[in-house]
C-alpha cells in the first residue's frame, strides 16, 4: 500500500540528508507503528507519505514513494487526498471551518464527493468516532481529546486507504488517548485501513501495533519487522519491554495481559522484598500552601476547596483528565488568578497575586505548557542574557545550564528552531535562573522521547535533593510513577485523592504505570525499583537500567 | 395556525444567509431614499427590532451594537463638520457666531469657524442619519447572517477566496488571544504584565507563531485537497475574465445610479446587465472547480418571505419619493417641521416580517 524505494530527504542548507536509505513496504490493512529517538526524521517520513515532503517543505527527495500505486512525485498533496488521510501532531492547526459538522465534510467538499453521499458519510462518521452530540459544537470548545477524534474524523470521511497519524496520543489524558486508540484499532480491523502512525508514548500504542517501524538514529536506515522483535533492539521502549529484559522474557511481551501470564515467576522472586523506600522530605516551612482555594473564570468555579502544601524536597505529581483544573491551579499559584476564597501563599508568607512579578520569580518558577510563550528573542544566548538580567543573576548563570541541560545547541540557534524537547530544556534553564524554590511545570513530556524525558527527571530529581519542591502537573503516568513521591488528583476542580504514589497511582486502572498492573498486588511501580530489589541493593540502581520510563 | 408559527433554527432549516442582505439591502435601498427623520428612525427601529429578535450568540451577532455606535458617531461627525467648515445651504437663522480663522487667498471658497446657520446644521444632521441608517441596515445583516455560510452559498468560482475569508476571520480572534496569552506569560519571567511597554515586547514572537500557524494551516488544507482543479480550455478561460470584469464594471455603475437618486433612470437597466454578466463569468468559472457543497443553506419559502419584505419596503418608498417628495425629503430651507408620510411608513413596517417568519434561534446553543 505504501512503498518507499531507497528513499533519502535532504532539506535545502542541511550538511546531512534527514532520511537515508529508506527501502520498504507497509501492506494495506496494517496498523505500522513508527518509533525511534527525538530528530530522527519520524515526521520527514510521514510527510513523505501524504507528499508534503518535498512538495511542501523543499527539500530534495531521492527515490521514489508510491502510495496505492500513485508516485507523490508527480501528485502533488491535493491529488493524493482521496488516498492518504493526513493528522499532524496539533489538530487545531488541522482545522479550517469552525463547527464540527463543516470540518468533517471540508475534505469531502474539495474532492467534489456527491451532496448525499457526503450527507451520509458525516452521519456515519459522527457515530463510528461517537461525534453525534457534538455536531453543531465549535470546535474551539471541544476537549483534547474530542479534537483529536475530529481531526482523524475530518480526514476519514474521504475515505482514504491510509492514514498517517503523528503523535496521536501525546496530548491526551489516559482515558481519551484510549478513546482515539478504540478508533483506530476499529478503523484497521472494521474498514481495512492501512495506519501509519508515530508515537512516542509507547506503552499506550504499542500492543496495538502489526508491525514496528523503527528509525534507530539519524542517517540510519530503518528496521521494520515484528514488534516485539524490533522492540528488543530498540533504543525506546516501554516499561514492560525493559522489564523483560531484566526477567529474561524472551520475546518480550508488547502488553500488560502477556507480561502478566509470565511474570508469575518473577513475582515469586519479589516476594517479600520491598522497593527502596524514597527519601522522606525532612519536614521544613511550606513552599507552597494553598487553603481552601476556589477560583471562578467568568462564572463557572474552575476549583473548589482545593487545599494543598508541598514541602522543601518534595515532588509531586497533580493528575486528572484534560479540563480538571491542574493548569488553572499553577497558574494561580504564579498569581495569574486571583482566588475568589481561599488563600494561597509561598515562601515567606508571600501572596502570588499581590506580589511584584520581579519578586515572584524568586519563590516560583512556572514552564508553561508552550514553552514558546516564555521565549522571546532570537537566538539562545540572547535568551539567557535576558534571563539573567530578569533573575538579577550573576551574567552567566543561564548560559552555564543551558549548556548543562542542553549540550548539543549552538548558542546562536533561534528557540523556535529547536525540537520540543529543547526548548522545554531552554525554558526550564530560564526558569532556573532564579533558582526559586517551587518549581512548577505543566504537561513537561509532551513531544519527549524516552531519553529526554530521562534526562528531565535527572534534572528534577537533584533539584528535589538540593530542598526545591516540584510541583508537575502530568498525563504522564510513568514519568508520575518514577519521580513523584506525592501524587494530587484533581476531578472537576476538586481534589479527589492525596496521598503517596504507590497508594493513590496502584488502585487505579488509569493512573496505574505497565509495572505496576504486572506485578500487582506487589507495590511495585518502576523498572529501576525492580532491578534495585534483585540485586539487593536500595538505592543507586538509576543509572543501570535504561530505556523504559525509569 | 403551529404550521406559520416560526419554527425553532437548526442547521437544516437555517434561513439562507443571501435572504438576510436580501432584506438589509430593501431596508438601506429606503433608508437612501429619504431624509425624513422620522421614517429613518422607523427604518432603524424596524431593523434593530429584527436583530433583537432574531439573532443568536455567536460573536458576529454582537457587531449590531457596535454599528449603531459607528452610526451615531457620523451623524456627530457631520455635524461637527457643518459648524466648523460651514455649509453650502445658506440660510437665514444665525445660530451662533463663531471666530473665523483667517486663511490665505489661495484658500478661497473655505472657511473655517464663522456665522452657524440651522439650516445648514440641521441638513447635516439629517443627511448623517440617512447614512446612519444605511450603516445600521448592513450591521443587521452582518449580525443576522453567519458569514461563513454566505460565503458558502458564493458560486463555485469564487469558493476558494471565500475559504481564505474564512481562514482570516478567524486569524484576528486568534491573534488576540495570543497576545493576551503571551503578556501573561511574562509574569513568569519576572517582567510587568502591564502596560503599553508590555504589548510591544511580544509583537515579535506572537507574530512569529502566527505565521508558523499559517503554514501549518496551508499544508493541512493542502493535503486534504484545497485547490484541485479540473482542465478547462484556455477559450473558455478568457470568456470566464471577461464576463466577470465587464458584469462588475456594470454592477459597480448600476448600485451608484441607484443609490444616487439622479441616475435611477439608468441605473436599474445597468445593475440587471452587470449582474447576468457577472453570474454568465461565475458560473462559466465554476467549471474549473471540482469541488462540491455539503449542506447548502436552502432557498425555501420563509427565504422569499424575507427578501420579498425587504424588496417590499423599497419598492413602497421608491414609489412614495415620486408621489409625495416633499414628505420624504423636507427642504431645509426654510427649516420645516417633518410630516409623517403614512404610505411610506406603512412600506417600512413590512421590513418586519421576518421577526414572524424566521426560524428562532436557540439562545445558549453555541458555546458553552
Amino acid at each position: 500500500m505504501i512503498r518507499f524505494e531507497d528513499v533519502s530527504v535532504t532539506y535545502a542548507d542541511a550538511a546531512a540528508p534527514a532520511l537515508s536509505g529508506v527501502d520498504l513496504t507497509v501492506e494495506e490493512g496494517e496498523l505500522c507503528l513508527l518509533v525511534g529517538p527525538s530528530g530522527v526524521g519520524k515526521s520527514t517520513l510521514l510527510n513523505a507519505v501524504c507528499g508534503l515532503v518535498p512538495h511542501f517543505t523543499g527539500g530534495t527527495l531521492r527515490g521514489r514513494v508510491t502510495v496505492a500505486g500513485r508516485d507523490t512525485r508527480t501528485h502533488p498533496p491535493r491529488d493524493l487526498a482521496d488516498v492518504v488521510g493526513t493528522v499532524g501532531q496539533d489538530p487545531l492547526a488541522h482545522f479550517v471551518t469552525s463547527t464540527v459538522e463543516d470540518e468533517l465534510a471540508y475534505g469531502m467538499e474539495s474532492l467534489g464527493v456527491p451532496r448525499d453521499t457526503m450527507r451520509r458519510r458525516v452521519e456515519e462518521t459522527l457515530d463510528l468516532l461517537g461525534l453525534a452530540d457534538l455536531r453543531d459544537r465549535p470546535l474551539a470548545t471541544l476537549s483534547g481529546g474530542q479534537r483529536q477524534r475530529v481531526a482523524i474524523g475530518s480526514v476519514l470521511t474521504p475515505h482514504p486507504r491510509v492514514l498517517v497519524l503523528d503523535e496521536p496520543t501525546s496530548a491526551l489524558d489516559p482515558a481519551a488517548a484510549e478513546e482515539v486508540l478504540a478508533v483506530l484499532q476499529r478503523l484497521v480491523h472494521d474498514l481495512g485501513t492501512t495506519v501509519l502512525m508515530a508515537e512516542h508514548r509507547l506503552e499506550r500504542v504499542v500492543q496495538y501495533a502489526d508491525r514496528v517501524l523503527l528509525l534507530p538514529a539519524p542517517g540510519e536506515p530503518p528496521v521494520l519487522g515484528d514488534p516485539a522483535a524490533v522492540l528488543a533492539r530498540s533504543p525506546v521502549r516501554p516499561p514492560v519491554v525493559a522489564l523483560a529484559g531484566l526477567a529474561g522474557w524472551e520475546p518480550p511481551p508488547l502488553s500488560v495481559r502477556d507480561a502478566r501470564r509470565r511474570a508469575a515467576g518473577l513475582r515469586g522472586r519479589l516476594d517479600g522484598l520491598r522497593p527502596a523506600p524514597a527519601a522522606s522530605p525532612d519536614g521544613g516551612a511550606a513552599l507552597l500552601d494553598v487553603r481552601g482555594l476556589t477560583v471562578r473564570r467568568g462564572r463557572a468555579e474552575v476549583l473548589r476547596d482545593v487545599g494543598l502544601v508541598v514541602r522543601p524536597g518534595e515532588t509531586v505529581a497533580l493528575m486528572g483528565r484534560n479540563g480538571a483544573g491542574k493548569t488553572t491551579l499553577l497558574r494561580t499559584l504564579m498569581g495569574m488568578h486571583a482566588p475568589a476564597a481561599g488563600s494561597v501563599t509561598l515562601a515567606d508568607g508571600l501572596v502570588p497575586h499581590r506580589a511584584e512579578p520581579a519578586a515572584l520569580l524568586r519563590h516560583a518558577g512556572l514552564v508553561p505548557q508552550d514553552p514558546r510563550d516564555l521565549l522571546y528573542e532570537e537566538t539562545v544566548a540572547a535568551e539567557c542574557a535576558a534571563a539573567d538580567a530578569d533573575a538579577g543573576a550573576a551574567p552567566g548563570a543561564c548560559a552555564a545550564l543551558v549548556a548543562r541541560l542542553l549540550p548539543e545547541v549552538r548558542r546562536e540557534a533561534h528557540p523556535r528552531d529547536l525540537s520540543e524537547g529543547q526548548r522545554l530544556a531552554l525554558a526550564l534553564a530560564v526558569v532556573l535562573t532564579a533558582a526559586p524554590p517551587a518549581l512548577l511545570l505543566d504537561e513537561p513530556t509532551r513531544g519527549l522521547d524516552y531519553a529526554a524525558k530521562e534526562r528531565l527527571a535527572g534534572v528534577l530529581r537533584e533539584l528535589a535533593d538540593e530542598g526545591h519542591c516540584v510541583l508537575l502537573a502530568t498525563h504522564d503516568v510513568e514519568l508520575a510513577a518514577d519521580l513523584a513521591s506525592r501524587v494530587v488528583v484533581l476531578a472537576d476542580g476538586e481534589v479527589v485523592a492525596d496521598g503517596p504514589t504507590a497508594e493513590v497511582v496502584v488502585g487505579s486502572p488509569s493512573f496505574a504505570p505497565q509495572v505496576a498492573k504486572v506485578l500487582a498486588p506487589g507495590p511495585w511501580l518502576t523498572v529501576a525499583q525492580v532491578a534495585g530489589a534483585l540485586r539487593g541493593v536500595g538505592g543507586g540502581v538509576r543509572d543501570d537500567v535504561r530505556g523504559g520510563a525509569s | 395556525m403551529s404550521a406559520v408559527r416560526a419554527p425553532l433554527a437548526t442547521r437544516g432549516n437555517a434561513l439562507h444567509a443571501g435572504a438576510w442582505w436580501l432584506w438589509a439591502l430593501g431596508l438601506a435601498t429606503a433608508a437612501s431614499r429619504t431624509t425624513n427623520p422620522l421614517l429613518l428612525a422607523l427604518v432603524v427601529a424596524v431593523a434593530g427590532y429584527v436583530v433583537a429578535a432574531r439573532r443568536t450568540d455567536a460573536p458576529w451577532a454582537r457587531a449590531f451594537g457596535f454599528y449603531l455606535a459607528l452610526g451615531a458617531f457620523v451623524v456627530v461627525l457631520r455635524v461637527v463638520f457643518a459648524i466648523a467648515l460651514g455649509s453650502p445651504i445658506g440660510g437665514t437663522t444665525l445660530l451662533v457666531t463663531l471666530p473665523e480663522v483667517p486663511l490665505p487667498d489661495w484658500a478661497a471658497g473655505v472657511r473655517i469657524g464663522g456665522r452657524v446657520m440651522a439650516e445648514g446644521v440641521v441638513f447635516a444632521a439629517l443627511d448623517g442619519l440617512r447614512l446612519a441608517a444605511l450603516l445600521i441596515c448592513l450591521g443587521a445583516a452582518n449580525a443576522l447572517a453567519d458569514p461563513a455560510r454566505l460565503l458558502k452559498s458564493l458560486p463555485g468560482a469564487l469558493y476558494e477566496i471565500g475559504v481564505a475569508v474564512v481562514v482570516a476571520m478567524t486569524f484576528a480572534p486568534q491573534l488576540v488571544s495570543d497576545v493576551l496569552r503571551m503578556r501573561e506569560a511574562r509574569r513568569l519571567r519576572g517582567r510587568r504584565d502591564r502596560g503599553a511597554r508590555s504589548f510591544l515586547q511580544v509583537a515579535r514572537p506572537v507574530l512569529e507563531g502566527a505565521l508558523e500557524r499559517s503554514v501549518a494551516l496551508a499544508a493541512a488544507m493542502d493535503a486534504r485537497g484545497y485547490g484541485r482543479t479540473a482542465a478547462v480550455p484556455p477559450g473558455v478561460r478568457r470568456a470566464t475574465s471577461a464576463l466577470t470584469l465587464g458584469g462588475l464594471v456594470g454592477v459597480c455603475a448600476g448600485s451608484y445610479g441607484l443609490l444616487a437618486a439622479e441616475g435611477a433612470l439608468y441605473g436599474l437597466p445597468l445593475l440587471l446587465a452587470g449582474v447576468a454578466a457577472a453570474t454568465g463569468g461565475l458560473l462559466l468559472g465554476g467549471r474549473r472547480v471540482a469541488r462540491t457543497r455539503y449542506r447548502p443553506d436552502r432557498w425555501g419559502a420563509r427565504a422569499w418571505l424575507v427578501a420579498g419584505s425587504g424588496a417590499l419596503v423599497a419598492g413602497v418608498m421608491a414609489y412614495a419619493a415620486g408621489a409625495d417628495a416633499a414628505a420624504l425629503n423636507p427642504p431645509a430651507v426654510p427649516l420645516s417641521v417633518p410630516h409623517f408620510p403614512p404610505l411610506a411608513a406603512l412600506g417600512v413596517l413590512a421590513g418586519l416580517l421576518p421577526a414572524l417568519v424566521a426560524p428562532r434561534p436557540v439562545r445558549g446553543a453555541v458555546g458553552r
